[in-house]
């Protein structure tokens, strides 16, 4: 009679063995199979939404995650459709994405670099996500492309409006539908030009990170264009939360206009105190002191409450707009939700209707498909007339909103009135304009 | 000179900010020897009492308008203050606009309350453990709290206007001999600072001046001996942990037409004001007032074009900068005495 004993480490051992075994064949067959990161295999595709959900820009990505939701509802064909009824390309049908029903996850990104690329991740690698659409912030957006790219997955950026995102920092697997810094600069100049004149003279305060630098960039140049003088440009601290110290230099600088390159709580703080200082009561150099915010969200507008009235912006869309596509995403959402959609929220819809359209007119889920169908892409019905998906750049190319503080609101939406719809045309620039020079899309990178 | 005067303004401004909440700190490390990092925390309350009292005044009751549309084209839906309908439209109005104020007699028992309930459920049981348990306790409720106001009242900041007849701005300058125009300020940044000078008197009237401040100060000075003759000094320091938490709060109401209120200002000013403690001197209540205004100022004069442009980031580095200095030449602060925070 042999004695085989049976131990717990030799039972460990084994089962190793054995499953190492049957599982290899099987790591072959799915890595030889799988053609890009994340190919879908079974009746359904996962899309990740990756906002802030928590941090100051939660209700912004709130907002955006209420309209990507939105956007996956249409493409499954329930609800009214939205934009599937207005939208040139005929492609989408309520059926999925090839097919596919379409389904998602969601990640936090805090609007921090870092704990964004571990959201986008997470999607990518756990939950199996095929394309990563959001956010709120352009050094979010500049690290979560790179971090797609090498992952070989789509990115579709949410707010992000430095130059940067599709200038040094493009990247191929990125695309951007939202304005940027350059763009508010063109739009803004001639109105500027046409309501305060030729000759005045400006001081800037610009929250010193990568985004107020290219602002600030961006509208020094088209403003000293217009024969505008720029007196100072002081650059104020990410977190600071008072603005009195840096308002008061500018009562007795010389300077007849303030421009505020702040964004979120910095720009409500300060333009609440440069209000508080009465600048806009002031007279300068014989004329109306003025203030201008050249990029304005309506979430932020709703925080600086009565303050904003008459300051000049810009913005890449606005739910007042009567463009049809508009027309049709505001009632879908407002009907949903009961208010009308931010201009953060519209891009990460459009951003997630034109990267199904893109799987359709591709025929297939490879990002370099998709790429391939998005680069030079013409299509309309999504919001702001005819559009255009730059493939030198993956910059959309659109009209631009000039917008202003409503004097006289009606309700608690219409805190900014559109001043003027800036044609395409004026916004555009050569993909080697200087401000956006350096860096290369490269190559699409499929993953896998 | 004008553009000095105003930067002293200024600093005098964000000094009573910081001079009221080191106050409340200072108060506390003294009289418990806890050191509070949920005091932003409560100086963040302080500003959603303001916040809670306006949208209470503005609660409304809904009509619809026929002759008006919303963003979907249906009939309007015109929203009127229940303030309004009950005491007219002018008086209703003039209650609302003046929300800011009467918030105050709003927060202070709800601060005494927030600071007694925070004091006896939690803090105390961490009395005679390490500061550095007292610091990730406090720390930990401080995030707490602010993710509680953040969830009833979402992340963006919420206007709190100061009341009409206090909005705007005055021309000191010609007060003052100076031309017209080369000295305007806020009003309510003028009315600010003079309440955070009555808080802080009130504060040290309160320890100097009443039988109450008396046996708090000798508690302060030897809580053993003063335990030994009987009196129940515990509970003198809980109140006292009341009242610290009241005049942060009390600095919350009245700091929120200045930058309006959102989740995350306690936490802005919380560093701060240690720094502030820390210069002042530890367990010091005039070191803390003192050190308050005098790094608000520096910190003034850091952000002036002429400074940031002669060293470029000092209106980032000015206060760590100044508390450096401070904490080499005078390890114990401006005004702290020995033995405290000492072995």
């Amino acid at each position: 009679m042999t004695n085989k004993s049976i131990t717990r480490r030799g039972v460990l051992k084994s089962g190793a063995v054995t499953g190492a075994g049957l599982f290899l064949p099987t790591i072959f067959t799915a890595s030889s199979a799988a053609a890009y990161t994340n190919e879908p295999t079974g009746g359904s595709v996962t899309l990740g939404f990756n906002v802030p959900q928590t941090g100051p820009y939660a209700e912004e990505g709130n907002d955006e995650l209420l309209a990507q939701q939105l956007a996956v509802e249409h493409l499954n064909g329930e609800g009214d459709g939205g934009c599937l009824n207005t939208f040139t390309s005929k492609v989408l049908k309520g059926n999925g994405i090839l097919g596919k029903k379409v389904e998602f996850v969601t990640g936090d990104t805090q609007t921090k670099s870092d704990a964004a690329r571990a959201s986008a991740k997470s999607m990518i690698e756990k939950d199996g996500a095929i394309m990563i659409n959001g956010g709120s912030s352009s050094g979010v957006a500049v690290a979560v492309q790179g971090l797609c790219q090498e992952a070989g997955v789509i990115f579709m950026a949410g707010l992000t409006h430095a130059n940067d995102t599709t200038g040094k920092d493009k990247k191929a697997n990125g695309f951007r539908h939202f304005f940027n810094a350059y763009m508010s600069g063109a739009a803004l100049a001639p109105v500027l030009a046409a309501e305060m004149g030729n000759e005045r003279r400006a001081y800037h305060l610009t929250a010193d990170y990568n985004w107020g630098w290219t602002q600030e960039e961006s509208i020094v140049a088209s403003t000293e264009a217009l024969g505008w003088e720029t007196v100072n440009t002081v650059k104020t601290p990410l977190a600071s939360t008072d603005f009195s110290s840096y308002i008061t230099p500018v009562l007795n600088s010389g300077a007849d206009v303030l421009v505020l390159n702040h964004y979120g709580g910095n720009m409500v703080n300060s333009l609440t105190n440069a209000i508080q200082f009465g600048l806009l009561d002031k007279v300068a150099n014989g004329k109306d002191f003025k203030i201008v915010v050249p990029l304005y969200s309506e979430l932020m507008a709703a925080g600086a409450g009565e303050n904003i009235k008459g300051v000049l912006g810009s913005m890449n869309w606005n739910w007042q707009l009567q463009d049809e596509g508009t027309k049709a995403f505001v009632k879908s959402f407002g009907e949903k939700y009961g208010k009308p959609p931010s201009n953060s929220a519209q891009t990460c819809y459009a951003q997630v209707l034109l990267y199904a359209d893109a799987c359709e007119r591709a025929g297939t889920f490879n990002p370099c498909g998709v790429v391939e169908a998005l680069e030079d892409f013409e299509f309309d019905g999504l919001g702001n007339g005819p559009t255009w998906y730059r493939g030198a750049d993956h910059q959309c190319f659109k009209d631009v909103l000039v917008v202003r503080g409503n004097e006289n609101p009606t309700n608690a939406y219409d805190t900014l009135e559109i001043v003027e719809i800036t044609p395409r045309a004026q916004v555009e620039y050569d993909p080697e304009h200087p401000m956006f020079k350096g860096g290369s899309l490269g190559e699409c990178n499929p993953g896998a | 000179m004008d553009a000095i005067l105003l930067q002293i303004l200024n600093g005098l401004d964000k000094g009573s900010a910081y001079a009221l909440i080191a106050l409340g700190l200072t108060l506390i490390f003294g009289t418990l020897g806890v050191v509070n990092f949920a005091h932003g925390a409560l100086f963040m309350i302080g500003a959603f009492c303001a916040v809670t009292l306006q949208k209470l005044m503005n609660l409304s009751f809904e009509t619809i308008d026929e002759s008006q549309t919303d963003f979907l084209g249906n009939p309007l839906k015109v929203e009127t203050p229940y303030v309004e309908a009950w005491f007219g439209p002018e008086t209703g109005a003039t209650i609302i606009d003046w929300s800011v104020p009467l918030a105050i007699l709003f927060a202070i028992p709800i601060m005494l309350a927030v600071g007694y309930v925070m004091e006896r459920g939690l803090i105390k049981h961490f009395y005679k453990r390490p500061h550095a348990d007292q610091i990730l306790v406090t720390f930990g409720l401080a995030i707490v709290l602010q993710e509680i106001v953040k969830y009833f009242f979402g992340a963006n900041p919420i206007q709190t206007p100061a009341p009409d007849a206090l909005s705007g701005s005055i021309d000191l300058g010609t007060m003052i001999g100076f031309d017209p125009n080369a000295i305007i300020y806020p009003i309510w940044r003028l009315v600010y600072f003079g309440f955070a000078v009555a808080i802080i008197g009130a504060v040290f009237s309160f320890l100097q001046f009443t039988t109450f401040g008396m046996v708090v100060r000798a508690g302060m000075a030897d809580r053993e001996t003063v335990g030994l003759l009987g009196i129940n000094i515990d509970r003198r320091f809980t109140i006292m942990f009341g009242i610290a938490a009241a005049v942060a709060g009390l600095a919350g109401v009245m700091y929120g037409p200045l930058n309006p209120p959102n989740y995350h200002m306690g936490m802005d000013f919380l560093v701060l004001s240690f720094v502030v403690v820390v210069v002042g001197g530890m367990g010091s209540l005039p070191g803390a007032v003192l050190a308050g205004f005098l790094l608000g100022i520096l910190e003034s004069f850091a952000s002036t074009t002429w400074a940031t442009t002669t060293i470029p980031g000092i209106n980032q580095i000015i206060i760590y900068l100044v508390a450096i200095i401070v904490l080499l030449t005078r390890p114990r602060g401006l005004m702290g005495r020995k033995g405290v925070m000492e072995e």
